[in-house]
């Protein structure tokens, strides 16, 4: 591995990341399943780092997976990402910040679109009017969340109170990246470091302490692929792309994986359990699986974020052996407390996959 | 002899060629050529298709030809040409030369591999290019991994910058399949244990000589499979793993190597793009100098007084520069008389 020729595609493909006023869009996926990782995003953003984000209750889904599964038709859904825009608009912002990869890959194939199609623009601009009376702009600036993360890297090494770091052997985790298919594989130039290599998640590993794995099936699907996924007969695919993922990864020993898609987070973490009990095995060291952590998820880890308002008791993958390989202070009583100390319960341990209770 | 001069541009086998031609008609040549040395790219190869004599036989044989009328310019590339009473005046290294017709021989650039980012040259140990494979035949003899190893296992994927709408090169470059079967042969021949693949989409055989060559590679057991490749990536132990489809049975198809070569095409040359306006040459649809007439003015442009020779006007093997050459010496000649 030659690093100054990734170093050589990542300083090609560098893109304009605001640097404040970020109007923020949820993830259908994410705020269902993680929860905890939109707040922190929301938190770092606002908190640490001083920024003003805004995000409106009116805003609504992308319709990308409809879009993606071909039930919601192209006018539909340029017509909501317009109505979304237009919400933008009337909160006096300017700087669009989804937080789902398959949002950020529908709203710049919406752009580009509007780019070389204009007479698409204006059509989908009667139809908003039609529909909800409103008008809208584009965006400014249109941001993924793990673009804004990358964008203050460093700011956050500097204030983080942990690194990605083995504290008994003092040397850096090992941590696959995995990047949201969606994020730039459409349109290389709108990811940072474009499809190939991308460096989103790269960069910001490299910044925190720890060392990327680069691994044959680094660009292979996580398995969640919509077709794959969402037509029942073809779920073994989607189970398979990921053992396929885990199988190709396992002989470099990651510590972790850090995503910045809902859906690879989701099927990557969930996969493990299924195949722990389907073939009994498991990819992690002694039984437990390799955590799957989202980029923000990781920047509260070295924050000092409590683990469990992070989320990480959402995960199927056991975070635990992390904290303690990582030193990280924590309370294991209250994993399975909510925000306000009510018992969560506690869930049933898998047969295969280690999981502490 | 007449007290007429030609300018040519380019030191390569069509600029060579070209020059020792016109002086043989008589003329004055004034040959400027970029870098210190003759020959272009062909003096950088080892051996050439389909006889695998070395390059410097050929190149040596020109350069033997240039005659005392022949002015050679070295490291003098030329950035400006401007007309002056029906002369050009040519600008290099701060100085003018006029001459009463010009010859663009200014040939190619190499497809840079780096822009197939998935094959991983740049990023990868061991990931070369043909040209790259063809240094290390004039040097060792054989190709050696960074280790100083010999390899065990080369797949060479054909065109590499051909034939790829992705990377803007839809053009065949016509040299690269028989290259690479070459070169198949060159590394059987220099290693015999190791096994060597090439990945193809069609093989293009055209030339006398080059379905021998085919068949002789098969022979000594070049393993052929039809299949782009998809993408490279690193093993442990910086092995490579390709993957591909052999379309043939159609099934993907994964290997580990220990050496991937790049058959590079042939790209338009983009230090010359100002030259072109300069003198109102528009580019083809692949991006070289457009030609008067494809089939019966192939030497001509359509700037009066200027010609062209060789991979200026697209990708041409050495048979075909040489002729481009002397048809564009007639074609001066004829030109310079009638003026």
């Amino acid at each position: 591995m030659k690093v100054e020729g990734k170093r050589k595609i990542w300083s090609e493909y560098q893109k304009e990341i605001a640097y404040d006023r970020f109007y923020y869009v949820r993830s259908c996926i994410r705020q269902t399943v993680w929860p905890g990782a939109e707040n922190i995003y929301l938190r770092i953003l606002r908190d640490v780092l001083g920024k003003e984000v805004i995000e409106s209750e009116h805003h609504t889904t992308c319709t990308g997976i409809g879009y993606h599964t071909e039930v919601v038709p192209f006018e539909t859904i340029q017509t909501v990402v317009a109505r979304n825009f237009s919400l933008m608009q009337e909160a006096g912002f300017e700087n669009y910040n989804p937080s789902c990869v398959t949002s950020f890959g529908i709203y710049t194939e919406i752009l580009d679109t509007w780019h070389h199609f204009p007479e698409e623009k204006e059509k989908t601009r009667q139809y908003l009017k039609k529909a909800t009376g409103r008008d809208f702009v584009e965006p400014k600036n249109l941001a993924h969340t793990s673009d804004v993360i990358y964008k203050f890297r460093n700011e956050i090494a500097e204030k983080a109170k942990y690194k990605l770091v083995d504290k008994t052997t003092g040397k850096p985790l090992k941590v696959v990246d995995h990047i949201g298919c969606h994020y730039a594989k459409m349109f290389p130039a709108k990811g940072v470091g474009g499809a190939e290599y991308p460096h989103v998640l790269a960069g910001l590993v490299e910044a925190w302490g720890g060392e990327v794995v680069d691994y044959p099936e680094r660009r292979h699907c996580c398995g969640f692929g919509f077709r794959q996924y969402l037509v029942q007969a073809n779920r073994g695919y989607s189970i398979a792309a990921s053992k396929k993922k885990f199988e190709s990864m396992e002989p470099f020993k990651p510590d972790l994986i850090i995503t910045n898609c809902p859906g690879c987070n989701f099927f990557m973490d969930r996969w493990q359990y299924a195949l722990a009990e389907m073939e009994g095995k498991t990819y992690g060291e002694n039984g437990f699986g390799i955590p799957v952590l989202t980029y923000e998820e990781v920047a509260g880890l070295i924050l000092g974020f409590d683990p469990w308002e992070i989320g990480f008791q959402m995960h199927q993958v056991d975070i635990e052996p992390l904290l303690k390989k990582m030193g990280i202070e924590y309370d294991p009583s209250q994993k399975f407390k909510g925000p306000n100390g009510e018992d969560l319960g506690v869930p049933e341990v898998p047969n295969n996959l280690k999981f502490i209770k | 002899m007449t007290n007429k001069t030609v300018a040519i541009i380019g030191g390569g086998i069509a600029g060579l060629e070209t020059s020792i031609q016109l002086e043989k008609l008589g003329y004055n040549v004034s040959l400027f050529e970029k870098d210190q040395t003759l020959g272009g790219h062909a003096a950088k190869w080892d051996r050439l298709f389909p006889n695998r004599r070395h390059a410097t036989e050929v190149i040596e044989s020109l350069t033997k030809s240039i005659g005392k009328n022949i002015q050679l310019n070295l490291a003098s590339p030329v950035n400006k040409i401007n007309r002056e009473n029906g002369s050009f005046v040519i600008e290099t290294n701060g100085k003018s030369q006029k001459a009463d017709a010009i010859v663009l021989a200014t040939g190619f650039e190499l497809f840079p591999a780096s822009k197939k980012e998935e094959y991983g040259y740049g990023i990868f140990e061991n990931v070369i290019t043909s040209a790259e494979l063809e240094s290390m035949f004039s040097s060792n003899g054989k190709p050696l991994m960074t280790n100083g190893k010999a390899p065990e296992k080369v797949a060479i994927i054909h065109c590499v910058g051909s034939r790829d709408e992705k990377v803007n090169r839809p053009y065949c470059s016509k040299v690269c399949c028989v290259t690479a079967v070459k070169q198949a042969i060159e590394i059987k021949e220099a290693l015999p244990n190791t096994e060597v693949y090439c990945f193809y989409m069609d093989l293009r055989m055209f030339g006398p000589g080059y379905e021998e060559l085919y068949k002789e590679a098969q022979v000594k057991g070049v393993i052929f499979i039809r299949g782009r490749l998809s993408e490279t990536s690193e093993l442990e132990g910086n092995r490579l793993l390709i993957k591909s489809e052999d379309t043939l049975s159609s099934k993907p198809l994964k290997m580990s190597v220990d050496m991937v070569v790049l058959m590079v095409g042939m790209s338009p040359l983009s230090s010359t793009d100002n030259l072109l306006k300069n003198l109102n040459l528009e580019p083809n649809h692949d991006g070289f100098v457009q030609v008067k007439d494809y089939h019966l003015m192939p030497t001509h442009t359509e700037t009066d007084g200027v010609f062209v020779a060789g991979a200026c006007t697209g990708p041409n093997n050495i048979t075909d520069s040489v002729n481009a050459a002397r048809s564009a010496a007639i074609e001066v000649h004829k030109y310079l008389i009638s003026k």
